[in-house]
């Protein structure tokens, strides 16, 4: 498996506060990636690095929503001084808003951002934006009601109801979003990111509220975006039953720091990674391990 | 040089003005993040309390006595303003806390309104000039085309300035009140919770505020002469720029800026010209809030995601 | 005895506010000098009001508070029809005007009631666009309106122009204005937009004021030729209008003409906002106002879909400007005050925010209230021949501002409507919709 997205080095300070601290890992293409650890870690200050919604201090974002990473091109990318080209992009260097358009990394929110007075509708028109505005030629064909536009129009409808009934909320599509229970809104902003075309969904604590029940069929459409829509994921997650079941691979941050990352199973191993959750240094993972019987 | 001293001099009492009002607006701003558009109507009307307080004490009481006079008409619209005010933050924003971000501005937006043509109507729409008080002058220096003066108006604007602000430090910074206020500031639920009456903070944030452009308003009406219902309006423009170019929220800053603006204001009628001198007021806002939105003083404002 | 007390305590709070202001005028007198002119009963009956409001509030029961529905299938048929009769009355109003109050009667219906609301419902369906749709508090609207109006004065007395000619210009001219304002303020967050368009609307005015050598200061400039009907002067001569069309020539004929002229600005204005909501780059604003940080997110380039609002918006008050221009012969700086935009301000926050029909009604009320308070000369009986009830005017605007954000912030008209849907369109309530988080 190819790598999509490389983080190097990343580093974000808040005046005197080092959020995230020299933080390097990759994101392989057609899988899901889980971002761990313990609250206070550092998780979404990366994410809001990546889809650009902090400049980081230091470091470097490489995406390739469609070719393959390549070391020698990200250097030579870097050292022109450009945000991307040829599919490759740094997104350090771009606005969020490009961030999520040309290289195609799309995310969602801890605290769910709808257009809560939008209709389930029109938030998954919404994030197809950008290929009506193009159909809709500077809105002018739009108003005049080109067959151009009525085309364009008609496939994001279906795209729309199509995701609609793959979260099954197709009947709650004129509803506005503000109105749907709770678990429901967390489907439809995954749905709505992917509306927007993406190469990489950004989760950020899916699971988040949601009962065991909606829990399972979280994970059944994580595994329907990897396996079926060419997307592939990130997510920040707290519910370690999620996390181990669906993800390929895991990251753990502690104090803004990379402790570990790789196979779940040999990240749940890890004596770095229990440490940091049951908050205790190192070498006192084993006494501890020894008493509660792992 | 001459002209220089002269400004700054003029420009350090317009300065005290400004600061005294763009306190109340960097209080409110600080305790419920709303931009209180109504507080140059609120100096307004308390210049007009002092007008006819004044009036009533020389023409019903014969009261003449400069100093208590001023006195009197100190306190009685620093009270009376602070009244109004409490009555506009119960009435017009108090609901509104909870509500979208703006509907607190366009509330404060429609009171001032309805404060300006409320004194347009009670009291007319024509200019009124006070009966002149400290009228004497002191030259300081006699050049040969220009004589440097210091009027006696000018003393007392900087000193009362001066001592008013050394009591308000002492309450902000000493006083349980100041504490609590401080406390609503950083998060109100929580000092809520921790037993803190925030209406109450927050009313007496107004009062306080509407005092200390009370006696803006007192010094305006010593230092013009004259005062009118649409007078609210660019000094308070002029103000909120003060509070903005300090740092919205701190309040050394709001003295800071307001003397900035006062300078600033001055040197530009007297070097550039006299007829865009509101614009460069106007001009410091809109660059400051677009360059510099936490000002010289201010904390910068980490956007949450 | 126990709702006595607040209601005393009421009566003492309004003896605080009104004593000075209101139980003493200041005026001049026969030496010019300042005198108190005492007016004590004024101050008796505030304070009467307030005891009894008091008293009354408190006999009230205590409302439970309603909950709203999230929707309400509203039947679409009962609006369409009463936006038809509007529409249709509105069409035949110059002839109606003309039927029951004769020609010279009608004059006044026509200008004041027909021509001087429809200014205001453009502009506040303008002005709709920015802060309604895509939530942006612009305090500066009037400044686009004064470029439009400054734009027709000076092309048509300087270089002769036409009207047909300097409408168009005079919309392009101030979205270019809109989006050489826009582009340097609308990162910022919304309370401080707010305050920055005012300080530009405010530096336009004085600008206008100063710069005498094109604008002639605040004199204005006069006699700004008057529109034509397609080249067809509203004149008495052979030339003229009635003479073309054989009609007796009546000064009427351009009223009615600038009444017609005024509604086909104003309805193309709602033809496009209606529109251009249904197309992306409205849903666009829409979803700003809701969620700015989504949207970005999304992909959306806030700059731009801001800007376009502005610049649209800022457009069709250029357009109402050139008109105002040419209906009036004359402009001057101190047509175009802060006062100005927060009349249309408050239009669209009584209106409803985002809601074509509410601001129509909601301008019909403000602009038209203030003509009526013109009828209510008899008042004089009652309060003295100084009593101007036309001085109230922006007094009862500015509390209808108040009470309104604090009881129904979303204006009279507070649903929503969906721009697409796959069922049956349901409006949308109040308490879903978002108002521009700033």
């Amino acid at each position: 498996m190819t790598a999509l997205l490389r983080v190097e080095h990343l580093t974000m300070r808040f005046g005197g506060l080092t959020a995230v601290n020299d933080v390097s890992f990759e994101a392989r293409r057609g899988e899901i990636t889980a971002l761990i650890g313990p609250n206070g870690a550092g998780k979404t200050t990366v994410f809001n690095c990546i889809t650009g919604f902090y400049k980081p201090t230091a470091g470097r974002i490489a995406m390739a929503p469609q070719g393959a990473l390549d070391t020698a091109a990200i250097d030579a990318l870097t050292r022109s001084g450009a945000r991307g080209r040829n599919g490759l992009f740094l997104l350090e260097r771009m606005p969020d808003h490009e961030i999520a358009r040309k290289a195609h990394v799309a995310r969602t929110f801890q605290n769910i951002r709808l257009f809560s007075g939008m209709t389930a509708l029109e938030n998954l028109v919404v994030a197809q934006h950008e290929p009506l505005m193009s159909a809709s030629g500077f809105s002018l064909l739009g108003l005049a009601g080109a067959p151009r536009y009525r085309r364009a129009e008609r496939a994001a409808l279906d795209k729309a109801r199509a995701w609609l009934e793959r979260i099954q909320l197709i009947d709650r599509a004129d509803d506005p979003a503000g109105a749907l229970p709770y678990g429901d809104q967390r489907r439809l902003e995954i749905a709505r990111a992917m509306c927007a075309d993406p190469a990489l969904l950004c989760l950020d604590e899916p699971a988040a509220g949601l009962n065991p029940r909606e829990s399972a069929d979280l994970t059944a459409l994580l595994r329907a975006i990897r396996d079926e829509h060419d997307a592939s994921l990130l997510l920040i997650e707290h519910d370690m039953s999620v996390v181990m079941d669906v993800s390929d691979h895991v990251v753990v941050l502690d104090y803004g720091r990379k402790i570990a990352d790789g196979a779940p199973a040999a990240v749940r191993a890890d004596p770095a990674v229990i440490a940091a959750y049951l908050g205790v240094p190192d070498d006192e993972v084993a006494a501890i391990e020894q008493e509660i019987g792992a | 040089m001459e002209l220089f001293l002269q400004q700054l001099i003029n420009g350090v009492t317009l300065g005290s003005i400004y600061g005294l009002i763009a306190i109340g607006y960097t209080m409110v701003f600080g305790i419920i993040g709303m931009v209180n558009f109504a507080h140059g109507d609120v100096f307004m009307l308390s210049a007009f309390i002092a007008l006819i307080l004044l009036l009533a004490l020389q023409q019903m009481l014969g009261v003449f006595a400069p100093v208590l006079s001023f006195l009197i008409i100190l306190v009685g619209a620093m009270a009376l303003t602070g009244l109004w005010n409490y009555m506009i933050e119960r009435l017009a924003y108090r609901r509104l806390r909870g509500s979208f971000r703006l509907a607190p501005l366009i509330s404060a937006i429609g009171m001032s309104i309805f404060l300006s043509n409320f004194v347009y109507v009670m009291q007319g729409p024509r200019n009124k000039a006070a009966p002149p008080m400290f009228d004497k002058v002191i030259k300081l220096t006699s050049g040969s085309s220009y004589d440097v003066t210091l009027s006696y108006k000018q003393i007392l604007i900087v000193v009362v300035t001066a001592s008013l602000l050394a009591v308000f430090w002492f309450i902000v910074q000493k006083t349980p009140l100041g504490r609590a206020q401080r406390a609503c500031e950083q998060d109100a639920k929580m000092a809520a919770l921790l037993g803190v009456d925030v209406d109450r903070t927050i009313s007496a944030t107004f009062v306080i505020g509407a005092a200390l452009a009370a006696v803006a308003g007192v010094l305006y009406l010593t230092y013009y002469g004259v005062v009118n219902s649409q007078d609210g309006f660019v000094p308070g423009v002029k103000a909120f720029t003060a509070a903005v170019l300090g740092g919205i929220g701190s309040i050394p800053g709001a003295v800071l800026g307001g003397l900035l603006i006062g300078l600033i204001e001055t040197f530009w009628s007297a070097y550039f010209s006299a007829d865009y001198k509101d614009v460069a007021a106007f001009s410091i806002l809109a660059i400051t809030l677009i360059f510099m939105p936490s000002g010289l003083l201010g904390r910068p404002d980490v956007e949450k995601v | 005895m126990n709702a006595l007390w607040p209601a005393l305590r009421a009566a003492l709070i309004a003896a605080g506010l009104a004593f000075p202001v209101v139980a003493l005028r200041t005026d001049l007198n026969m030496d010019n000098q300042l005198v108190l002119e005492p007016r004590w009963s004024w101050m008796l009956a505030a304070m009467a009001l307030a005891f009894f409001g008091k008293l009354a509030l408190g006999a009230l029961p205590a409302r439970k508070p309603k909950a709203a529905p999230a929707q309400t299938a509203e039947p679409p048929a009962r609006t369409k029809w009463i936006a038809r009769a509007g529409l249709a009355l509105i069409a035949l109003w110059p002839f109606l005007a003309l039927f029951f109050a004769g020609p010279s009667g009608a004059l006044k219906w026509i200008d004041n009631y027909g021509v001087q609301i429809l200014i205001y419902v453009m502009l506040a369906w303008g002005l709709n666009i920015v802060v309604g749709l895509a939530g942006l508090l612009d305090l500066g609207y009037v400044a686009f309106y004064a470029v439009g109006a400054y734009a027709y004065a000076l092309l048509s007395t300087q270089y002769g122009v036409s009207f047909w000619i300097c409408l168009p210009l005079a919309g392009i001219l101030a979205a270019f204005w809109g989006v050489l304002l826009g582009f340097p303020v609308l990162r910022l967050r919304g309370d401080y937009l707010a305050i920055v368009t005012l300080a530009f609307g405010e530096i336009i005015r004085i600008v206008l004021t100063n710069f005498s050598s094109l604008t002639n200061g605040d004199a204005g400039i006069a006699s700004i030729p008057r529109a034509t009907f397609f080249g067809l002067p509203f004149t008495a001569g052979p030339n003229g209008f009635a003479a073309f069309f054989g009609l007796k020539f009546s000064p009427i004929h351009r009223i009615v003409f600038l009444y017609y002229l005024i509604l086909a600005l104003a309805l193309l204005t709602n033809f496009v906002t209606l529109r251009l909501r249904r197309l992306p780059i409205g849903r666009a604003w829409e979803a700003l106002r809701e969620d700015e940080i989504a949207c970005r997110a999304l992909g959306l380039d806030t700059t731009k879909v801001k800007l376009t609002a502005f610049a649209l918006g800022a457009m069709f008050g250029g357009f109402a400007g050139a008109f105002f221009a040419v209906r009036q012969g004359f402009v001057s700086p101190s047509s175009f005050n802060f006062m100005e935009s927060a009349t249309i301000l408050a239009i669209v926050v009584l209106g409803g925010r985002g809601s074509q029909i509410g601001v129509a009604l909601a301008a019909v009320a403000i602009i038209g209230g203030s003509e009526i308070l013109r009828e209510f000369d008899f008042l004089k009986t009652i309060f003295g021949p100084d009593f101007d009830p036309t001085q109230y005017r922006m007094l009862l605007v500015g509390l209808a501002m108040v009470a309104m954000m604090n009881w129904r912030p979303r204006g009279l008209v507070e649903t929503r409507a969906p721009t697409v849907s796959f069922g049956q369109a349901r409006q949308i309530g109040a308490d879903m919709v978002k108002e521009g988080h700033g």
